[in-house]
C-alpha cells in the first residue's frame, strides 16, 4: 500500500492541509477574536457574522465556493475578475492545477472551522478577569507585553484546546474535498486519508477492506502522535 | 504624599435618556489626607468608597473635581503616570506567574531611564518581600499560597515601585476572621515602615476603627463625617455614622424633649440643656447604660451573656427602634436574670440626641 501513488497523495494531500490550515485558521481566529473583544459597538453583530459558517451546510458553503472559484465557459468566477483586476491571468481553481485546487481547499478549511474557534476564544478572552488589566495598566504595562504576559497565558488552555482538535479534525478531512471537487477525488488529485479509506471500501476502485483497514490503522498513528507532541508541549506552557 | 480631592463627582450614566437613570456615585466629595496616614475610607456597600479609591488610582475619570498628589494636579494623568500601588480585592495576582514574577512585573514595564537591571529588579523584589515576610516564597504559584500569603504578595506587587500612594481594595474581606486581625496589623507596620500615605476601603467599621490615622465615612457617595476613628465615634455628627460605628451597634430609641428633660416613654431618663422641645431620635451606646435600681430607664429583661470581661445585658423597651436593646456593662456589677425588668441609669457623655426627621446631631448640655 505504500507504494500505491494514491495513498501517497493522500497523505501528502492530508499533511498539506494540515500544516496551513490549522496554525493559520487559529491565529486568524485568535486575532479577530481579540479585536471583536477590543470593540463595543455592534459586536454581537460582528459575533453573529462570524459565526453564520458555522451552521451553514457544508456542501452549500461547497457550492459558493466552486461559483466563486470556478472557471466555466461563461464566467471566471469572482475570484479570477478580481486576479484580473490586479493583473493576474486567470486560473481555474477548481479543475486546473495542483496548487489551485490546494490553495481552494485551504482557504474553504479555514473558512469552515473559523467560527467554532472565534467562538470558543471570544468566551476565552471574556472570561479573563477585568481586575487582571486593571492591575497590569496601574503598572503601566504596554499593551503588547499585557497581551503577551497576561491575555495569551490565561487563554493557553483554550489555544492547546483548538490546536489539538484542530489537528485532528484535519487530519480526517474528507467532506470538503468531496464539496468542492466531487466524488472522484483520486482524479483531482485531492483525495485525504479518510477519502482513500473509503474509496478502498465502496469507491470506484473499491474492495480492498485490507487497504482501508491498514490506512485506518496508519491514519490513527499519526493523529495519536500528534496529539501526544501537542500534549507534551502544551503541558510545559498552560499554568493551571 | 498628600492628597487633596475638591469637589470629586462621579456620575454613571443610566441606560435610559435623560437625566433620571444616573448614578452619582461620587457627590462632591473633598478632603485632604496628610502625608504619610492611614486612611480608611468606609460606608456600606454601594457609598461609593470603592469609586472614590478608582479616582484617586485613575482607573476611573471623575466628572467634575481635582485630584491633587502633593501640588501635582494628576486629574487628567493615566494611573500609569500616577505613581500609585493598588491592592485588589482578590488580589488579582498573575497566575500563571510565580510571586518573584509577580512582583516584579511592575519594574519590568519600566522604560528608557528608569530601567533596571536583572540584578536591580531581584533585589528590590527581595527588600520588599522581606519587608511582607514572604522571602521564602518566591518561587512559588498564587495557587500554592494562603489567603493571607497572596494578600502580602500582593502588598509587595504594589509596593516594590515604592508608589507616592498605596490603595486597597478591602484588602482583608476575602481572609478568615482570625487572619484578618493578624493581617490588619501586618497592614499598619507596613505602612508605618514604608511611611506612605495609604487609603484603604472597607465596609468592616472594626477594621476601619483600628488601625486607621484617619476614616472617611460615606453615604450614597457623600461624605458624612472625617475624623480620627475615636473622634468620629465619640462625636458622631448624624444618625447613620452614629449607627454605623461601633459593635455592638448603638441602641436607637424614640423620645421627646420637654422643658429641658429627655423622656424616652413615659420616663424622664436624662435632663438636657439647650434642646428646643419636640421629637427627637435618642442613640445610647451600649456602654452608656448602668444598671442601677433606682434607674430611670426601665426595660424588659431578656437575656444576659456573660462573656468574662463584661457582662451584655439583652432587654426590650416599647420606644426603641430594632429588635433588642444591648447594653454592656461590667461583670462586677449586680444583676439577677431572674428580674423580669431591668433599670437603668445612663451616662451622658455616651447618649446622643438627633433631629427627628433629618438624624443630624443635636447638641445638649448636661445640666443636674
Amino acid at each position: 500500500m505504500l507504494r500505491d501513488p494514491y495513498f501517497l497523495q493522500a497523505v501528502k494531500n492530508t499533511f498539506i492541509l494540515v500544516m496551513i490550515t490549522v496554525p493559520l485558521s487559529t491565529s486568524i481566529a485568535l486575532l479577530i477574536s481579540v479585536g471583536l473583544n477590543a470593540i463595543k459597538p455592534l459586536r454581537n453583530l460582528f459575533q453573529t457574522v462570524y459565526f453564520l459558517p458555522y451552521v451553514t451546510n457544508t456542501l452549500a458553503v461547497g457550492l459558493v465556493f466552486m461559483i466563486l472559484f470556478k472557471k466555466t465557459p461563461y464566467s471566471d468566477g469572482l475570484i479570477n475578475l478580481l486576479v484580473r483586476f490586479f493583473g493576474g491571468t486567470a486560473v481555474d481553481f477548481i479543475d486546473g492545477p495542483y496548487w489551485a485546487k490546494m490553495l481552494v481547499l485551504c482557504i474553504y478549511t479555514i473558512w469552515v472551522v473559523m467560527p467554532f474557534k472565534i467562538l470558543i476564544l471570544t468566551s476565552a478572552l471574556a472570561s479573563v478577569k477585568q481586575d487582571y488589566y486593571s492591575a497590569a495598566r496601574v503598572d503601566g504595562t504596554s499593551r503588547f507585553r499585557i497581551f503577551r504576559k497576561i491575555t495569551l497565558p490565561m487563554i493557553s488552555p483554550m489555544l492547546f484546546y483548538l490546536v489539538i482538535t484542530g489537528f485532528i479534525g484535519a487530519f480526517k478531512a474528507y467532506s470538503d474535498a468531496v464539496a468542492l471537487f466531487g466524488t472522484d477525488l483520486n482524479a483531482a488529485e485531492m483525495n485525504t486519508i479518510v477519502g482513500y479509506i473509503y474509496d478502498m471500501l465502496y469507491g470506484d476502485s473499491g474492495g480492498y477492506p485490507s487497504y482501508a483497514s491498514a490506512a485506518a490503522i496508519i491514519l490513527f498513528a499519526i493523529v495519536l502522535t500528534i496529539t501526544c507532541i501537542n500534549l507534551l508541549v502544551s503541558r510545559k506552557h498552560v499554568h493551571y | 504624599m498628600k492628597v487633596v480631592l475638591q469637589n470629586l463627582t462621579k456620575v454613571f450614566p443610566g441606560r435610559g435618556k435623560g437625566t433620571k437613570d444616573h448614578v452619582i456615585a461620587v457627590n462632591d466629595c473633598s478632603f485632604e489626607i496628610p502625608d504619610g496616614e492611614l486612611v480608611g475610607l468606609l460606608g456600606p456597600s454601594g457609598c461609593g468608597k470603592s469609586t472614590t479609591l478608582n479616582l484617586i488610582c485613575g482607573l476611573q475619570k471623575p466628572t467634575s473635581g481635582k485630584i491633587l498628589f502633593g501640588d501635582d494636579d494628576v486629574t487628567d494623568l493615566p494611573p500609569e503616570n500616577r505613581g500609585v500601588g493598588l491592592v485588589f480585592q482578590n488580589y488579582a495576582l498573575y497566575p500563571h506567574l510565580t510571586v518573584l514574577q509577580n512582583i516584579i512585573f511592575p519594574l519590568q514595564n519600566l522604560r528608557g531611564k528608569e530601567k533596571l537591571s536583572r540584578a536591580q529588579m531581584l533585589e528590590k523584589a527581595n527588600r520588599i518581600a522581606a519587608l511582607v515576610q514572604i522571602d521564602g516564597l518566591m518561587d512559588r504559584k498564587p495557587s500554592e499560597l494562603s489567603g493571607g500569603q497572596q494578600q502580602r504578595v500582593a502588598i509587595a506587587r504594589a509596593l516594590v515601585k515604592m508608589p507616592r500612594v498605596l490603595l486597597m481594595d478591602e484588602p482583608l474581606s476575602n481572609l478568615d476572621a482570625r487572619l484578618r486581625l493578624q493581617t490588619r496589623e501586618e497592614i499598619r507596620r507596613i505602612q508605618r515602615e514604608t511611611g506612605i500615605t495609604t487609603v484603604f476601603v472597607t465596609h468592616d467599621q472594626d477594621e476601619a476603627m483600628s488601625i486607621s490615622d484617619r476614616i472617611v465615612v460615606m453615604k450614597d457617595g457623600v461624605i458624612q463625617q472625617i475624623g480620627r476613628p475615636q473622634e468620629v465615634y465619640n462625636e458622631p455628627c448624624n444618625l447613620f455614622v452614629a449607627k454605623f460605628l461601633g459593635t455592638p451597634p448603638i441602641n436607637v430609641f424614640r423620645a421627646s424633649v420637654k422643658d429641658g428633660t429627655l423622656w424616652i416613654g413615659d420616663e424622664a431618663v436624662l435632663s438636657v440643656g439647650g434642646v428646643a422641645d419636640g421629637n427627637v431620635t435618642v442613640g445610647i451606646r451600649p456602654e452608656g447604660f448602668c444598671v442601677d435600681e433606682n434607674g430611670p430607664l426601665t426595660c424588659t429583661l431578656r437575656a444576659i451573656e456573660v462573656m468574662g470581661r463584661d457582662v451584655t445585658v439583652v432587654s426590650a423597651n416599647p420606644a426603641m427602634e430594632g429588635t433588642e436593646i444591648r447594653s454592656i456593662i461590667s461583670s462586677d456589677q449586680d444583676i439577677h436574670e431572674n428580674k423580669e425588668t431591668v433599670r437603668f441609669s445612663l451616662k451622658a457623655g455616651k447618649v446622643f440626641l438627633f433631629d427627628w426627621e433629618s438624624g443630624e446631631r443635636i447638641a445638649f448640655t448636661e445640666t443636674l
